[in-house]
């Protein structure tokens, strides 16, 4: 079947299987592999992508559900023109070594910013809980919460800014 | 996964109608349950019936009682300022399940119509006493759910909305199982004029209500009437997480914390 | 122009920018023209005779393009999977050592076993075919648990392994140990499990194979944690591929915790079908199928007994463990429960006499190998839990008991009674640090408050002193080790100044292309931002063992200082001719070369520039080039240590129990990266913690099924488990290592898991629980409480 949907902000039409995941659909035909499967049950959250603003498991989603659809990636999280083109979030990982191995990564940032997408002040509780649904095994959790907090902050900084 | 058929209807009678006429087929809300199960070839259906482009099926809407369309995600029932103000056990209840992710795709009718035993919904829906109101008829919680994965859907019987009943008071209390997520054991209590319900989830292979727990309850709305009460341990789950004896506590536990909780 | 960024700052990781915008490059992420899909087909029986796989109609399945089994490799005349360690008994019996086919041959002996590898176009189509296999089985009882496998009349894994044991294993004197309990006050005795865990690391594994004719080379990309060694034993022991032409890259790799640094039989498979279907075969393991293929880690059964003397002194400490080794041995198998085991189990305490008795048992279950901290977390894990129970029974207080054994010091170096010598360490230091940060002196108030609330409170300790930096080859020999363990590194300088580094050890998290980047940057002055840190591909690097056992800025870090220093001879030289001054006058300093005494100076890039436009070169004696390689082969283990302090809180009513401050205070040497260290040290600590309070990898006896099987039986660490921890350093170098570093990567999973314990046991103490076995899950708790059948908290 043939579906459209906005993909990282441009308009996309592809050809596919209905039993397609939007991670193969994304990592197989359209190279974007930097969402990552990290699990088979949907527990791990490594595949987190934003569907129409929400952050949803893309391994737990079929391709006929973007048609119509907008999709955010890791690829697509971008900051303000001119700087190193690092979104707030990804800038406050790096700050705050919120990473590793990298592969609970990008759905880890993409929770992030859809956590803090209201709220500029997240306690360190709120960020634990918001977290329960993605797993990573390098860092103890510990810079990633700190980099959520400050992320979220900064991502707030950033708007008024604008 | 192997290969399927997809259709997305855009009127119920036409989704039911694919439902009965299609041999092997099966409807797809959220798809929290049916895509991990597809993905692992446990099922293998010939065609899914997508219910995202039916109308009618998403919202919440006020009157004597909560009615939520049966495709209205957890993430909104948990945000949704009506729930919050008239049912909030049930809101708290949204915002327990799964994770942020999953509560964003994952639906009220989808999760009713699945009736896992350790999913929340089946908890909240039996305690309210509340309605499934489907494209055929109307279902009263007490004569919907069946048992493991079972409930009182007919064949191309589609789930269009729940209806709650405004407990006065309600509280809802779960223990998670610390790997899935789900309700190692889950006490849904709710408090009305002519009595109180007590809806237990996780513990057997199906939602149950707790009679001896409910009569104390109708006594004196307080922890401290249930402190005593333990359930029989026949016929509960036993797994490498929980043995009967165990999750038989935890109902006890978690009635009392679900009483506290509607206590405020 | 950047800055020089040296040891001990902490610049921001070169390899973030990457992974925060998904553009790492993992196995998964690879794509080859023409590739094929592969999937392995796995023995659903823990335990069966094999009796025949028709392939006809999975041949004739849609896009088929192979089905290969253990006869086709037999056909071949393939070698078996090896192990890289020889353990001998007491006698100098060698261990016994089945062979391990790549794919199952006449016998499954665990769950997750290959019998079959298809390939297929697709990897749907893969999955259709297999299931088209027709495998006739004559199922076995199967055996799961080592107490079970060695007693007699148990299913035999091996005909020509009786009663399943692979090696009976000793360490110490025993006639030593013998006197000294005659002699004591008190015997403290234990009996416990060391739970089995499953590694997960984020990234399943995966493996690309191709085979390119017109030069006869095969390349393998692998999820791997050491390429060299996968292109050694691949190539040379399995599948007779000459190393020259056989390429192993592993690109990023998502974790590893030791999962990744065995040869799986995956690896062997699909390189030697690659070139049987003469195409590229990509295979990417489930979350699931990693349950049942990734080597497993710890499952020791131990009993242990402490002798002291009246003033609570250690006379003697006697160990008597069984250790699962899964169905067959894995790459580093037998050593872990063996020679990273006994030999630390001396501590940090002064103990005179010491044996360790260690039945190396095979079950039906999947192989187990290293996992973070190998060996060491189990020793470290049965001493601090029997000194505070020897403390409990004598009526001494946990942190006294401690402090009248530790080794002060001044007693440093240290020489223990299980083969290792400790060059450096403060113990004590550690410890006092560590009560101060944790605020222990206040404990008492946080217990009382929690009382208030109906939940117990408790706090635990553990001193720990682990061996790491593996390893000296020498000493590794003569334990068994059947290759070298050294590393190497070759510091390349381009004709402008700046650096590539190749280094055989391999980045999976750890931060190597910013700490290595740092020690380059320190020593030759470059900016920071002029190195790269080049890892991973045999084409690419020289030679390597990998990364492991807490080694890579211990043994790898030193091959590259030794390397950078060669670099500055060599730019001495360059330096003396151009300067028209004697070699010895040259002086190297901050990036300048000067003649001692002059103003006379030639930058860094000056010489780097020189060294490859010789027009003017004394050729007799000075090459061309400014490119440097060395290997370094440490003279001793390091010893990193510590002291890590839980706090607990447990619901009686449920049996939870929550983590609720963590302290650690570490020894690791000399800290290049602190950011990187503390979260090296983050993770470890996290890690130990998920042993001690959700992990548990649980299979049914008789059948064999794993039945913690995926991400929703087995209980991961998640963000809302955890507290904030608070994490130091108190060093004392190493004295053997060039730059004094001691290693970091293992210390948070060794000390970890007896702190959270003895909290839990402390918290439970006054119901008279004496130990609690993990994982603390809250049924556990709940049922130890419910048979203490003393009063719950007041409701």
């Amino acid at each position: 079947m043939q579906i459209s949907f906005t993909l990282n902000g441009r308009p996309t039409t592809v050809e596919v299987e209905p039993a397609t995941l939007v991670a193969e659909l994304l990592r197989e035909q359209l190279n974007l592999t930097g969402t990552h499967i990290g699990c088979d049950t949907s527990q791990c959250g490594a595949c987190v992508v934003h569907l129409n603003g929400l952050p949803v498991k893309s391994c737990t989603l079929l391709a006929p559900a973007l048609d119509g659809a907008t999709l955010l990636t890791i690829e697509g999280l971008q900051g303000a023109p001119g700087s190193n083109r690092l979104h707030p979030m990804q800038e406050a990982f790096r700050e705050n070594h919120g990473l590793q191995c990298g592969f609970c990564t990008p759905g880890m940032v993409m929770t992030a910013v859809a956590l803090a997408k209201d709220k500029p002040s997240l306690t360190e509780a709120e960020v634990r809980h918001g977290l329960e649904g993605n797993i990573c095994r390098c860092t103890g959790y510990q810079n990633i919460v700190l980099s959520v907090i400050s992320g979220a902050a900064a991502m707030h900084a950033a708007a008024k800014g604008e | 996964m192997k290969p399927f058929a997809y259709h997305q209807p855009d009127q119920i009678p036409d989704a039911a109608k694919l439902l009965t006429s299609i041999e092997d087929s099966k409807l797809v809300a959220g798809g929290m349950t049916l895509i991990p199960t597809l993905k692992q070839r446990l099922a293998n259906p010939a065609a899914l019936i997508d219910l995202s482009k039916l109308p009618g099926l998403k919202g919440i809407s006020d009157g004597a009682a909560i009615t939520i369309g049966a495709m209205t995600p957890h993430a909104e029932v948990a945000a949704s300022k009506l729930v919050q103000a008239k049912i909030p056990a049930l809101a708290a209840l949204a915002s327990m399940i799964g994770d942020p992710a999953v509560r964003s795709r994952g639906t009220i009718g989808g999760s009713v119509a699945n009736n896992d035993p350790a999913a929340d919904y089946p908890a909240g829906v039996l305690g309210l006493g509340a309605t499934i109101v489907t494209s055929a008829r109307e279902i009263l919680a007490d004569k919907f759910f069946l048992g493991l994965f079972e409930t009182a859907l007919q064949s191309g019987e589609i789930i269009t909305a729940i209806r709650f009943p405004l407990p006065l008071k309600a509280g809802y209390a779960k223990f998670k199982a610390p790997a899935s997520r789900y309700a190692l054991v889950g006490v849904f209590v709710a408090k009305f004029a002519d009595g109180v319900r007590v809806a237990v989830t996780g513990a057997g292979p199906g939602v149950f209500r707790v009679p001896p727990m409910e009569q104390a309850l109708s006594q004196n709305f307080d922890p401290s009437a249930i402190a005593a009460i333990k359930i029989d341990t026949d016929g509960l789950t036993s797994d490498i997480h929980a043995e009967a004896d165990y999750r038989a506590h935890l109902v006890t536990v978690m009635a009392k914390r679900a009483v506290d909780a509607a206590l405020g | 122009m950047g800055n020089v960024i040296g040891i001990g700052a902490a610049p921001k990781r070169k390899e973030d920018q990457r992974f925060l915008t998904g553009r790492g490059n993992y196995v998964s992420d690879i794509k080859r023209p023409g590739m094929a899909a592969g999937v392995f087909v796995r023995s659903p029986h823990g335990h069966a005779i094999l009796r025949d796989i028709d392939k006809s109609a999975a041949l004739g399945a849609p896009g088929i393009v192979a089905v290969l089994t253990g006869d086709d490799v037999a056909a071949d005349g393939l070698g078996s999977l090896p192990c890289g360690w020889g353990i001998t008994d007491a006698k100098g019996v060698p261990m016994k050592e089945p062979p391990f086919p790549m794919l199952a041959q006449g016998k499954v002996r665990f769950v997750g076993d290959m019998v079959a590898f298809v390939v297929a176009e697709t990897v749907e189509q893969a999955n259709s075919a297999a299931e088209l296999l027709a495998i006739d089985y004559e199922v076995l009882p199967s055996v799961v648990g080592v107490l079970d496998a060695v007693h007699p009349g148990a299913p035999q894994l091996f005909d020509d392994v009786p009663n399943n044991v692979c090696c009976d294993w000793e360490l110490g004197d025993k006639g030593a140990v013998e006197t000294a309990f005659r002699k004591a006050a008190h015997v403290a005795k234990l009996s416990l499990v060391n739970n089995r865990l499953i590694g997960n690391p984020m990234e399943p594994r995966a493996a690309i194979a191709e085979y390119e004719p017109g030069t006869d080379r095969y390349t393998l990309w692998s999820t791997s944690q050491f390429p060299h060694v996968v292109r050694f034993l691949m190539g040379a022991l399995v599948l007779k591929i000459p190393q020259h032409k056989l390429r192993v890259v592993a690109p990023d790799v998502g974790g590893g915790f030791g999962v990744k640094q065995f040869h799986y039989g995956e690896e062997a498979v699909i390189t030697w079908a690659a070139r049987r279907v003469m195409r590229p075969i990509k295979w990417v393991a489930s979350r699931s199928e990693g349950y049942v293929s990734d080597r497993h880690g710890r499952d020791h059964v131990t009993e242990a007994e402490l002798a002291l003397d009246e003033t609570g002194k250690f006379l003697a400490f006697r160990v008597k463990t069984l250790a699962n080794m899964g169905g067959y041995l894995s790459t580093f198998g037998p050593n872990i429960p063996t020679n990273l085991y006994g030999p630390l189990l001396s501590g940090v305490y002064t103990m005179p006499a010491i044996y360790c008795n260690v039945k190396v048992v095979f079950t039906n279950t999947v192989p187990v190998d290293a996992y973070r901290g190998a060996g060491r977390p189990e020793a470290t894990f049965v001493l601090e839990r029997i000194v505070d129970v020897a403390a409990a029974e004598m009526g001494i207080d946990r942190v006294e008991i401690r402090r009248r054994n530790m080794i002060p010091k001044e007693a440093y170096p240290y020489q223990t009674p299980v083969l290792v010598q400790y060059d450096s360490g403060d113990p004590m230091g550690c410890l006092d640090g560590a009560l101060v940060a944790a605020d222990v002196k206040n404990f008492g108030a946080r217990k009382a408050a929690s009382q208030r609330k109906g939940k117990f409170r408790g706090l635990g300790y553990s001193t720990y002193v682990e061996a790491c930096g593996l390893a000296p080859s020498r000493f590794a020999g003569r334990l068994g080790a059947r290759g070298g363990l050294y590393e190497s590194a070759t510091v390349r300088v381009h004709p402008t100044g700046q650096v590539t580094v190749m280094i055989g050890t391999h980045n999976h998290g750890q931060g190597h292309e910013t700490t290595f980047a740092q020690i380059v940057s320190d020593k030759l002055g470059v900016p920071f931002e002029n190195v790269d840190i080049v890892f991973g591909d045999t084409d690419r690097v020289q030679f390597g063992m990998g990364t492991y056992g807490s080694r890579s800025l211990v043994v790898g870090g030193a091959a590259l200082s030794k390397a950078a220093d060669k670099v500055i001879v060599k730019g001495k030289k360059i330096a003396a001719h151009l300067l028209e001054a004697a070699e010895v006058d040259i002086q190297f300093e901050a990036g300048k070369f000067s003649v001692a005494g002059t103003d006379r100076t030639k930058t860094f890039e000056e010489i780097a520039g020189a060294a490859y436009v010789p027009h003017d070169y004394p050729l007799e004696v000075l090459e061309p080039g400014l490119e440097e390689q060395a290997y370094y082969d440490p003279v001793n283990f390091t010893y990193p240590g510590g002291c890590h302090i839980a706090e607990v809180e447990v619901d009686p009513e449920t049996g939870t129990v929550t983590l609720v401050n963590y302290t650690a205070v570490d020894d690791v040497g000399t800290v290049i990266n602190p950011m990187i260290v503390e979260g090296q040290l983050h993770g470890g600590i996290v890690q130990g913690v998920g042993q001690a309070l959700y992990e548990n990898a649980v299979y049914d006896d008789g059948s064999g099924q794993l039945l913690s099987g995926s991400l929703m039986d087995y209980c991961m660490p998640r963000a809302d488990h955890l507290p904030m921890m608070k994490v130091a350093t108190h060093s004392t170098l190493c004295t053997h290592t060039p730059m004094g570093v001691k290693g970091c990567g293992e210390v948070g999973t060794i000390g970890s898991p007896a702190a959270v314990i003895n909290a839990v046991v402390d918290a439970l103490s006054h119901l008279g629980v004496t130990h609690v076995d993990m994982p603390a899950t809250p049924n556990r708790i709940w049922r130890l409480l419910q048979n203490a059948s003393l009063p719950v908290a007041a409701e």
